[in-house]
């Protein structure tokens, strides 16, 4: 996911994830994601539970305002 | 939090001897219109894909590489998960794909303005891609075209 990211923030569409797993994010480096506690296959928080997902998305979107040299990797 | 060692022994074993691959995205992009003004677009690597779709195929060596286009109107109850990796947890996706794919949630935040709009595509991905050269020069090119066809302004990405 980190090269799909990198290829489409490189293409000129700023990009931000979600990532559930920041060891691995900090080893794919992608220009933006947001670290959200849960386990893996649960990246915007639970089903069927939208008001968590929702602010999940507005914190990961607040991000793409972030000029970024390096990657930046914020928990939510 | 998940850690690689929540994994089982056989996928902690090979991400324990895998070289990230990484692609130089700098000089990167930044988001320069409001928010409440952008269209907003999905890229997941969930496997999602409608029924009349081909599935993903797990047996591709190295990954399956290509994507999926899905309409901003696609029947998010309908769609299947062909995920290659069984390292994690596929119920809370198969019980709600917005998990992955939050197309009402986006749809929820343009209507109270706090986005512009979805995108009218959105593209989902199978991931677990151990040998990524056609996805890097083929098929992410490809979606980064059409997400500038379909002028979006930002994509968000849900890695499972």
């Amino acid at each position: 996911m980190g090269l799909i990211q990198s290829v489409i923030e490189r293409s000129g569409i700023p990009t931000v994830s979600v990532t559930v797993c920041k060891e691995l994010t900090e080893k794919v480096r992608p220009p933006r994601a947001l670290f959200v506690d849960r386990a893996f296959g649960y990246p915007l928080g639970a089903p069927s539970d939208a008001a968590l997902q929702t602010r999940i998305i507005l914190a990961a979107l607040g991000l793409l305002k972030r000029e970024v040299d390096e990657p930046l990797i914020v928990e939510f | 939090m998940a850690h690689l060692s929540d994994l089982k022994l056989a996928y902690r074993l090979y991400m324990a001897a895998y070289r990230y691959r990484q692609f130089d995205w700098r000089p990167g992009s930044v988001l320069t219109s409001p928010l409440p003004q952008a269209r907003i677009a999905i890229v997941t690597t969930a496997a999602l894909h409608r029924p009349d779709q081909p599935a993903f195929d797990a047996s591709v060596k190295g990954g399956d590489w290509s994507y999926r286009e899905l309409s901003l109107e696609v029947d998010l109850a309908s769609l299947l998960a062909a995920h290659k990796s069984d390292a994690f947890d596929h119920s809370g996706v198969d019980a709600d794909a917005n998990l992955a794919l939050p197309l009402d949630r986006l749809r929820e935040l343009a209507a109270r303005h706090a986005i512009g709009e979805p995108a009218p595509r959105h593209f989902s991905f199978m991931g677990s891609i151990s040998a990524p050269g056609r996805l890097v020069e083929q098929t992410a090119p490809e979606v980064a075209a059409k997400l500038h066809d379909d002028r979006v302004d930002a994509v968000l990405l849900t890695p499972v």
